[in-house]
């Protein structure tokens, strides 16, 4: 175990850890003292429990000094859609300036099969220097090049840090260079920053569905390396008096060796909207009762210029899609507004869209859980409510 | 065809509540259950086992009750099980825990394909299935919606991504994570359930793996976790009541950004 859980002269045995601990590694002894098994994880969970606060962890950061000091500076991986750089890779751009303080490089990769603006907006955004991997096969993402390529530049670059969207790309390839490069890899980070004192990077993100942060570190290998959820961070103003250094990257055989190959992408239909990127999400429920109801709620989100999401329930009942699911086994979605309608706001729901700038709820049942957390919430029926919403939105705008 | 699939037993995180005055997680009385993604990759499994004959062997790595979603796995037609568990797998991140599920395939051998859920609910990193592949030196499709294809050879299988779908071929051996998209998973039989109670599960530790304490659990992991802590909670706003034609114009004020700033 690399550090200690310590039990401070002030326990006095009341055994509340003993039931927040996941692995059932305290106990309480004969002279009522909670006492820690070697089974401890040193996750910490029980800290917050005592009401006395006699639990502390101290963990021991490892690694040889002299090995970490030789990784500097921050590898951003760029993800292309449509030719362009991603909206994720200007967030993880900003972020990655913030984490520099003026004193670590920013480097990103873009893997495509053509890249000729994308350098000159990635320094706009950012980027001190821009390595491009150009190949023909390049045109869609595919792990074993994307692993290949990525491991590549990160044993010649030695960043001390990389950062990637937890994105399908993100989250496919970056657990195979963790593995590839024998470092740690934290998904889905919603907050990073750097420890004044020991200069790690500090990585945040939700578990447990949502219900509890978990700070991670990784203290003895590098690059440390995070997936960064895409909407959280803020991108930099574009500034076109920002200088950078454009590489590129000689493509090798060793890197396109593929055992898989992308036979068709076949993109989403216009009209269809992903609920992950709309500004504008009105969700309905189970109070919708059935899916005719549903036009309803297409309405006003056209009148919005929104889309409409849904909870479980509505998607199991069979009254829409599955890819319009918001929630632990749908989508997770961060609009500017949410609206719910007839969704009682059950937690596997919540934790789909909690980090709404605002949510707005209507539902008959003022006792919801919804309305424990919203912004504003409307106690009514929302077969009065929404018809009257439209016809109000019309009228104002004449 | 071989082939396994990988469960994991979690909290089940809609039965977790928040302790209101210490604002820390109560787990006491939350029941342990499959990993719901888990089911999807279990059906799919079996889906293909039926189609080209062959077995499909339920793993997971945890504590001795584990063993619970094992049997749950046979219930629902699964041919055999293994538990892994040890000590010293206790505390691992998702490097460690991969390289024990890997060094698990490679001593079953001779495996066609390992399924994956997409994610596990309470970690929620979808990291295993990819950095398996990487420890076995395999090619995977993640997020897979539908399996178009599935041969001695080779998958075809179409991945969802942001923008649309990718329709992917890989060679055999493969690594696979399933969407619940991809099917309906099967309930439990009665014959299954029998077979499940009598089914034997052998239990896999430290030395039947040949791995050693500094490359698996707690020891063996890059990352560890220094602070966990319960987000700053959402608190309610205003509640409105009142007649539909109030509700609904100081509702139009919210969504036109009308009304309530001026």
């Amino acid at each position: 175990m690399s550090g200690f859980l310590e039990i401070k002269d002030s326990c006095t045995g009341c055994g509340i850890c003993v039931k927040t601990c996941p692995v059932n590694a305290l106990s309480i002894n004969d002279v009522k003292r909670a006492v820690v098994s070697e089974d401890c994880t040193l996750c910490s969970i029980c800290v917050d429990s005592c009401p006395f606060e006699s639990l502390a962890v101290h963990h021991s950061f490892g690694g040889n000094k002299e090995e970490l000091a030789k990784y500097s500076g921050i590898l951003v991986l760029c993800e292309m859609r449509n030719g362009s750089p991603d909206r994720s890779t200007f967030e993880l751009l900003g972020e990655a300036r913030k984490l520099s303080a003026g004193e670590k490089e920013v480097s990103v990769l873009v893997i495509t099969n053509d890249a000729s603006d994308a350098a000159e907006k990635l320094i706009q955004a950012g980027a001190d220097k821009v390595i491009k991997a150009v190949h023909a096969s390049f045109e869609h993402f595919s792990t074993e090049p994307w692993n290949s390529v990525l491991t590549h530049v990160i044993n010649e670059d030695m960043p001390e840090i990389v950062l990637a969207a937890a994105t399908t790309t993100g989250r496919d390839v970056m657990p195979r260079v963790s593995k590839s490069l024998d470092t740690g890899l934290t998904a889905d980070c919603t907050e990073l920053s750097i420890d004044p004192d020991s200069g790690m990077l500090m990585q945040t993100r939700p578990a447990f569905g949502g219900n509890i942060m978990a700070t991670i570190v990784c203290d003895r290998t590098r690059p440390q390396m995070s997936t960064v959820r895409p909407g959280v961070m803020k991108p930099m103003e574009p500034d076109a008096a920002r200088t950078g250094k454009i590489v590129d990257l000689e493509v090798t055989a060793e890197m396109i060796k593929n055992r898989s190959k992308v036979l068709e992408f076949i993109p989403t239909a216009g009209d269809e909207v992903d609920i992950t990127e709309a500004e504008i999400v009105i969700s309905g429920g189970r109070g919708m009762k059935n899916p005719e109801n549903f036009d309803l709620l297409h309405d006003l989100a056209h009148l919005l210029g929104g889309t409409v999401g849904a909870s479980r329930a509505a998607v199991d009942n069979g009254w829409i899609e599955y890819p319009r699911q918001v929630g632990q086994t749908g989508k997770t979605v961060q609009p500017v507004t949410y609206l719910a309608v007839g969704i009682s706001g059950a937690v596997q729901h919540r934790v789909g869209m909690q980090s709404s700038d605002v949510i707005f709820a209507v539902n008959k049942d003022r006792d919801a859980s919804i309305f424990e957390f919203c912004t504003e919430g409307f106690v009514g029926d929302l077969f009065e409510i929404i018809p009257a919403l439209v016809k109000e939105i019309k009228k104002r705008r004449g | 065809m071989k082939f396994v699939v990988a469960v994991k037993q979690v909290p089940d995180t809609a039965e977790v509540r928040i302790d209101p005055e210490r604002g820390t997680l109560i787990r006491d009385g939350v029941p342990s259950i499959m990993n719901p993604f888990d089911t999807y990759a279990l059906e799919e499994a079996m889906k293909w086992r039926d189609e080209l004959g062959g077995v499909v062997t339920v793993i997971t790595m945890g504590p001795p009750q584990a063993e619970s979603v094992l049997r749950e796995a046979i219930s629902m037609g699964a041919d055999d099980a293994i538990l892994i568990s040890d000590r010293a797998f206790a505390g691992a991140d998702t490097w460690a825990t991969s390289h024990t599920l890997a060094a698990a395939v490679k001593e079953l051998g001779d495996v066609d394909a390992v399924f994956f859920g997409k994610q596990a609910i309470d970690g929620d990193t979808a990291q295993t299935g990819p950095s398996v592949a990487a420890s076995l030196d395999w090619p995977q499709i993640t997020f897979i919606g539908k399996v178009r294809d599935l041969n001695k050879d080779s998958i075809t299988a179409e991945r969802y991504v942001e923008t649309g779908t990718q329709v992917v071929q890989a060679e055999l051996p493969v690594v696979l994570t399933i969407l619940k998209d991809a099917n309906v998973p099967r309930v439990p039989s009665l014959r299954g359930k029998m077979k499940s109670r009598k089914a034997q599960i052998p239990v896999w530790g430290l030395a039947d793996l040949a791995l050693t304490e500094d490359e698996t659990g707690l020891n063996g992991s890059p990352t560890k976790v220094v602070v966990t802590a319960t987000p700053e909670p959402r608190t309610g706003g205003q509640i409105h009541e009142g007649s539909t034609e109030e509700l609904v114009a100081k509702l139009a004020d919210l969504l036109l950004g009308e009304g309530s700033e001026a």
